[in-house]
């Protein structure tokens, strides 16, 4: 027979409850990275606008930048951790795929036993995670949603690439998603265009390993893309979808205090403002410039940093968009915490 | 109305001019994008998308490359404008 099945009861909305943020201590200055290529300090700053990025060392691992940044969002949100019933990591840069990451960070932030598993969206990652816990939390299958955006992309750059050496710096940014009475997280406007997957991607597969003793020609894997490609695609296909997550979440461009796009450069930042012609009052975050590209952890660092300097404050409204490998993005509104 | 090969010159002066603050008058067939016009390679990527729609062409990225100077980019707006 088909039995009657009682239907999970979840919360009426979810909000992000805290944000806490992890950036490793050793800051590494366009200096550092002219060792290896040929170009300058202005080239840099005025294609990227970055001044500096952190890198991680040895005990910086996925896990201990996840678990410092997740404490902070824990006190931040003012819960227990062991009311946290879902762990979402999202990461590009973690080597060891199996088990997911998430478990041994679960544990480590005194979690318990909850579900915890790793995603894989690249910049867009926080996103993706957001709009899980979010689902879980409304759907029932979990109250409290920990979702960690984090990177040590400094292992996945080639030093030697002058279009690509500068970007990326490492970190990890986490926030506490929980039950609400008023909508605080958007409709999500999020999508993939897998017939751009090359224009972003890992130069080789960890395949190229295999069997093999000598590896003295293999030239270890990293990140690499297409710039004007990406650079087109970011700035006039993503206003599109942050125009369109602000509409589909009923907020005009007016009533937006807080724009935190991605931070890939900020030359997309720049340019995506303008394309999208927001407010002058509206406040952009522009944490690339002194952490580098972070990929998932991007978003949640600039977050948290908005809020810690005073730029931004809680209640605030701000449209959050990722976009990056895939090319998979998410966009939403959402309030402060 | 297809755009005249002027007027195709003189919109893209207009744009180069509000991209780059370059005045339009420098804007000669002959000057390079990056080597004359203090148009990078990511800014050459505004000057597009703002060359495509005001002339209604589309300008793949794997032909914005060979975009190197002012007339490169007049010769192809004229021959793939409808």
């Amino acid at each position: 027979m088909t039995a009657k099945i009682k239907p999970s009861q979840g919360s009426p909305y979810a909000r992000i409850l805290g944000v806490g943020g992890y950036r490793p201590t050793r800051v590494v200055g366009n200096d550092e990275i002219l060792k290896h290529i040929d170009s300058s300090d202005e080239w840099i700053r005025s294609r990227s606008g970055i001044a500096t990025r952190h890198w991680a060392g040895p005990e910086e691992t996925v896990a201990m930048m996840s678990v410092e940044a997740s404490g902070k969002a824990i006190a931040a949100a003012g819960i227990d951790p062991a009311q946290i019933d879902a762990v979402i990591v999202s990461t590009v840069s973690h080597f060891k795929q199996t088990p997911a990451i998430a478990t041994e960070i679960a544990d480590r932030v005194g979690a318990g036993k909850p579900a915890a598993f790793d995603i894989s969206a690249g910049c867009a990652g926080f996103g993706y995670g957001l709009t899980l816990a979010k689902g879980l939390i409304v759907e029932g299958s979990a109250e409290y949603a920990l979702v960690i955006g984090v990177e040590r992309l400094s292992d996945l750059t080639d030093l030697e690439d002058r279009a690509t050496a500068f970007l990326f710096g490492d970190g990890a940014g986490a926030v506490v998603v929980g039950p609400a009475q008023e909508p605080a997280i958007g409709p999500t406007v999020w999508g993939s265009e897998g017939d751009k997957a090359e224009a972003i991607k890992q130069t080789e597969s960890w395949e190229i390993y295999r069997g093999r003793t000598d590896v003295s020609d293999v030239r270890y894997p990293a990140i690499t893309q297409e710039g004007q490609a990406v650079f087109r695609w970011a700035v006039f296909e993503m206003a599109k979808v942050a125009q369109e997550a602000l509409d589909r979440a009923g907020v005009r461009a007016d009533d937006l205090d807080v724009f935190i796009p991605h931070q890939a450069n900020m030359r997309i930042i720049d340019s995506m403002v303008k394309t999208l012609g927001l407010p002058e009052h509206v406040t952009v975050a522009r944490d690339v410039a002194t952490t580098g590209n972070t990929s998932a952890a991007s978003i949640p660092l600039a977050m948290e940093r908005l809020l810690a300097t005073g730029q931004a404050k809680s209640g605030d409204t701000a449209l959050v968009i990722g976009f990056g490998a895939g090319l998979a993005y998410a966009a939403t509104v959402v309030t402060l915490p | 109305m297809a755009a005249t090969e002027a007027e195709i010159t003189e919109g893209l002066a207009e744009i180069v001019n509000e991209i780059a603050g370059i005045p339009t008058e420098d804007v000669k067939s002959e000057k390079s994008f990056t080597d004359d016009l203090d148009v990078d390679s990511l800014s050459m990527v505004e000057v597009v998308v703002a060359a495509e729609e005001r002339f209604d062409v589309k300008i793949p990225d794997d032909d914005v490359k060979n975009l190197k100077t002012v007339g490169d980019a007049v010769s192809y707006i004229l021959k793939h404008q409808d």
